[in-house]
């Protein structure tokens, strides 16, 4: 139980000092795996053969002295958008369900040469449509501080694998708060980059211009280590950025004495509750402790972001989805006359309710009679939101604020009150839509034990800023208790 | 009494660019492959794939509008066209509808009527789709990729043609521009240049355009004439007869000489257009258009005119030699080296344009140089060989470049001048022929011919014909 409780940096310190092996590390977490599975279900895909194989070259590779880097032989998970090279990658849908790429995207290519073992595929919302991964063709995943309550989305499942020691650590990804809201409601620590900071190659687009592969970690430590293995300059995505900061590691431990926290008043608005509001001017008050001062301010725009993010995400969504057609790969109706019924039984039997609804949304905001009263009136917000952002980081170091309006939500309640769903992405949204980067990570828990996150915001290629208060933070808070340690009776029985 | 109409034309001209690799993936671009063998994650629309603009495209089209007297929109974008279609592996293309990148230029053009502007609207960058081939046996159908992400520009005209003439002299005159810039070898039977038609008729005077039809499939030249000349007969007969055209697209069967309306895509006109969010903005710098319009070539027109100041060859041979610009540059530097354009334009349209065609090859291919060519012109001009040798000296050379001069000593083809050596083969032809020569001392002067021949073939074919002739001539005076 002890090795499920080390991070990754840990973990990979004690592998490399031949206090563990990999194969050991794999095994302790093939077991909680094995173990928890059937109550989680974290995973859409276990790669267990290739794993084990996988960890014996790793461990050669570090005997050798071949591997020394901060991740090295870290059994780690991946969202299932993101391709692995002859390994399913499904993105939790129908369409997809017998999908083998033949590359691996550039962010999984960067961690394999840092020496990692991937464990499997998680579970997410089908396309990462969804808020709480209920809506993945492949059963949910459940949160597992409490069985009852679903980890968000749609990460979920990296979130889910985390919190409950299925992996060390996990990829996501982010589009409108798909990492930072799983990461809350699990009680881990998630982070959306800087768009532009990893390589989108290999990620299977949903919002193009909205989103970015990150990670789901323990703590701030791994979180700032496996972004810095998945940062890179890529030449085959044209958004990718030349990050010529990327030590993220070695600058994370500074004084943030001095530094200006803005808290925007429209994040403590109607809407959010009365727990999650305490927790997080709590954690207000601890960067305080550490000579942070804190300033509340305006950010009225922030209002429009919602609607101007389901438009602008949905019309990309309605054209990225638009490859999946029977046609090259993926699923394929059986029975069909003609081409026109190959497309349409194809498409309305491969994919879920919430993707049809959202490419359907999308194809009417990019019909040429709203293109210009949906479309183009969401790129005016957009700009707006971003100027307004740009503004307050004159002033600001970092912005301060929950990560979502409630601790996770009971199962079955999101999809019913979709709505509300949509509204619980009033937080994360405008990072998305500005380029922004964010942390959340843990701040304490509700009277129903579930976690509450808290989100720090930094202004574009801040990353760094970002990291720092989260780790200052971290350091101010002391240890949050894991699940895992919580639960351990209840899962045994 | 019959009404009168007039035609109104204007083209969509598709160009596929001849860049080394496709416009959004670093696929080599060949024709004649395997069926998906040039093919990868992203020209298959792969999932997670992206697209990263091929720079080179980008400097053609420039090129090309530049060449079009075009302004170049500096900063531009690319957009994502929407539809449904197996050969369009993403199911949207990526175009340029917004920004395109090249607009309001024009071409002059010269027809029997005169000279004539033609407007083009603009040019855009957009990526070619793959290929569909159906099996009519099993009735099933497949796609090829290879074609897909070839960098296509299409260029669109304003409707300023009123005749087949305008267009063939327009297509012409873009041809040539594009061809002279390298940025395509526009072959309208292979697909690398794709003509759309558009054309509409309308009362003689009417100001008002009448509703249009869509042409497509002219793989010709002669096709394109035809089907114009089809269309506006069968439009003119629809408005004479009282019908109403109906804007359509129409395939054109050149064999049957018909034109028939197309089904499918066309039926859904809503694209959903937008703008492609895996591409960024195209920014063209002041700098970079001036690098380009720096290398742009002697276009044929101004070719043509400069060439008929300092060349004193027949305007047929210009014509024909500016067809393509390396072609015109090959004869230019071979007439300034040898001081005969002449010749150096009979070699080229004759001999090496007869080889061109006969092995299939671009002029761009040639293997020798305009130097050695202007050598082998020196050779015949100084009497070193005569024309016979000098053949075949240029079939070596066109096979395998090399120097004439040392060609013709390593091999000793230089003409025989020794006067004695010459004297002495015709006197051996006399004295082996008496039948000969008594028919031609009795009138028969055709055998001259047959003399000539067996003396060039005593002195290897390496005599002067004309020499040799002469000295027969003098010999034979005397009698046997």
């Amino acid at each position: 139980m002890e090795l499920l409780n080390l991070t990754a940096v840990q973990l990979s310190a004690k592998i490399k000092a031949k206090e563990v092996t990999v194969a050991e590390a794999l095994d302790a977490v093939l077991e909680q795996i094995e173990k928890l599975e059937r109550d989680i279900h974290s995973y859409v895909t276990i790669d267990w053969e290739r794993a084990k194989k996988s960890a014996e070259e790793v461990q050669k590779k570090i005997n050798k002295g071949e591997l020394n880097g901060l991740l090295a032989g870290v059994p780690i998970a991946v969202k299932d958008n993101i391709c692995t090279k002859d390994l399913l990658t499904t993105c939790s849908s129908k369409m997809l369900e017998n999908f083998l790429p033949s590359y691996s995207a550039q962010a999984v290519e960067n961690l394999k040469k840092e020496g990692v073992v991937i464990i499997g595929k998680t579970n997410m919302d089908e396309f990462a449509m969804g808020s709480t991964t209920e809506t993945s063709a492949f059963g949910v995943t459940k949160n597992p501080w409490n069985k009852e309550h679903v980890p968000g989305g749609s990460s979920g499942g990296s979130a889910a694998a985390v919190a409950a020691a299925q992996c060390y650590c996990a990829l996501g990804s982010d589009t409108g708060g798909s990492i930072r809201q799983p990461a809350s409601y699990c009680g881990i620590v998630g982070m959306k980059p800087t768009y532009g900071t990893v390589s989108r190659y290999g990620l299977i687009a949903y919002g193009s211009s909205l989103e970015q592969i990150g990670p789901l970690c323990k703590d701030v430590t791994d979180c700032a280590a496996v972004l810095e293995g998945i940062t890179s300059y890529d030449k085959k995505d044209s958004t990718s950025i030349l990050r010529k900061d990327r030590e993220f590691i070695k600058d994370l431990k500074v004084s943030i004495k001095g530094w200006k926290i803005g808290i925007p008043k429209d994040y403590f608005g109607e809407g959010l509750s009365e727990e999650v509001r305490k927790a997080v001017l709590g954690a207000a008050k601890e960067l305080e402790k550490r000579g942070a001062r804190l300033e509340e301010f305006d950010l009225k725009h922030v209002s429009y972001a919602i609607p101007a993010y389901y438009i602008l995400a949905c019309a990309e969504a309605s054209s990225n989805l638009g490859r999946f057609d029977g046609v090259k790969y993926g699923y394929r109706a059986e029975e069909f006359h003609g081409l026109h019924q190959m497309y349409k039984k194809t498409r309305s039997q491969g994919f879920g309710m919430e993707v049809k609804k959202r490419i359907m949304l999308g194809t009417f905001a990019l019909s040429e009679a709203y293109y210009e009263a949906y479309y183009l009136k969401a790129l005016k917000v957009r700009a707006l939101i971003k100027e307004e952002l740009c503004k307050a980081f004159e002033k600001y170091d970092i912005l301060l604020g929950p990560t979502t309006p409630n601790t996770a939500p009971k199962l079955g309640d999101s999809l019913s009150h979709p709505m509300n769903m949509y509204l619980g992405d009033i937080y994360t949204i405008a990072l998305n839509l500005a380029g922004l980067p964010g942390i959340s990570l843990p701040c304490g828990k509700d009277k129903g034990g579930l976690p509450i996150g808290l989100q720090l915001i930094g202004d574009c290629f801040m990353d760094k800023k970002v990291m720092q208060a989260a780790y200052a933070y971290e350091e101010e808070r002391g240890r949050f208790i894991p699940c895992i340690d919580e639960k351990l009776e209840s899962w045994h029985s | 009494m019959g009404k009168k109409y007039e035609t109104v034309i204007g083209l969509e001209v598709h160009v596929e660019l001849s860049t080394k690799t496709k416009i959004f993936c670093s696929c080599p671009i060949s024709f004649g492959e395997e069926p998906n063998s040039n093919i990868c994650p992203v020209c298959t629309g792969m999932p997670g794939s992206l697209p990263v603009l091929n720079k080179k495209a980008v400097e053609y089209a420039i090129a090309v509008g530049l060449g079009t007297g075009c302004s170049i929109t500096q900063y531009s974008q690319f957009d994502r066209k929407n539809y449904f279609y197996p050969d369009n592996p993403q199911n949207y293309q990526i175009t340029q509808l917004y920004m395109p990148i090249c607009t309001k230029g024009a071409l002059e053009i010269e027809t029997k009527s005169g000279v004539k502007n033609i407007s083009i609207r603009e040019i855009h960058l957009e990526e070619d789709a793959g290929k569909l081939f159906h099996d009519q046996e099993t009735s099933s159908s497949f796609v090829d990729y290879n074609r897909s992400g070839i960098p296509l520009i299409e260029i669109v005209t304003e409707p300023d043609m009123e005749n087949e003439e305008e267009v063939i002299a327009f297509i012409k005159k873009l041809k040539s521009i594009i061809q002279y810039l390298g940025a395509s070898d526009c072959k309208l039977q292979e697909g690398s240049m794709r003509v759309d038609v558009n054309l509409s008729v309308r009362e003689a005077g009417a100001k008002a355009l009448g509703v249009r039809t869509e042409m497509k499939n002219l793989n010709s030249l002669k096709a394109i004439t035809r089907a114009i000349e089809g269309e506006r007969k069968r439009q003119e007969k629809i408005l004479r007869d009282g019908g109403e055209i109906i804007q359509k697209t129409r395939r054109w069967d050149d064999e049957k000489g018909l034109s028939f309306a197309m089904r499918g895509k066309e039926d859904v006109k809503d694209y959903r257009y937008f703008p492609d969010p895996d591409l960024i903005p195209l920014r063209i710098s002041n700098q970079w258009i001036e690098e380009i319009k720096a290398s742009q070539p002697e276009f044929r027109t101004k070719k043509i005119a400069r060439f008929k100041k300092e060349y004193d060859i027949p305007d047929y041979d210009i014509e024909l030699l500016t067809e393509s610009n390396y072609m015109a540059e090959f004869f230019e530097k071979t007439a300034n080296l040898c001081g005969n354009p002449k010749k150096a334009a009979n070699w080229l349209m004759v001999e090496t344009m007869r080889l061109l065609k006969e092995k299939g090859i671009e002029p761009k291919e040639l293997k020798y140089s305009p130097e050695n060519l202007a050598k082998l012109i020196g050779l015949v001009d100084k009497k070193v060989i005569n024309g016979d040798k000098a053949k075949e000296v240029f079939h070596h050379m066109f096979e395998q470049n090399m120097d004439p001069e040392k060609y013709v000593e390593e091999n000793g083809l230089r003409a025989v001048r020794d006067e004695r050596i010459l004297k002495k083969a015709v006197e051996e032809v006399i004295a082996g022929n008496p039948k000969s020569v008594e028919d031609f001392l009795r009138g028969k002067e055709k055998v001259m011919g047959f003399f000539v021949g067996q003396t060039m073939k005593a002195l290897k074919g390496r005599g002067d014909p004309e020499i040799i002739t002469q000295l027969l001539k003098e010999r034979l005076k005397e009698g046997l």
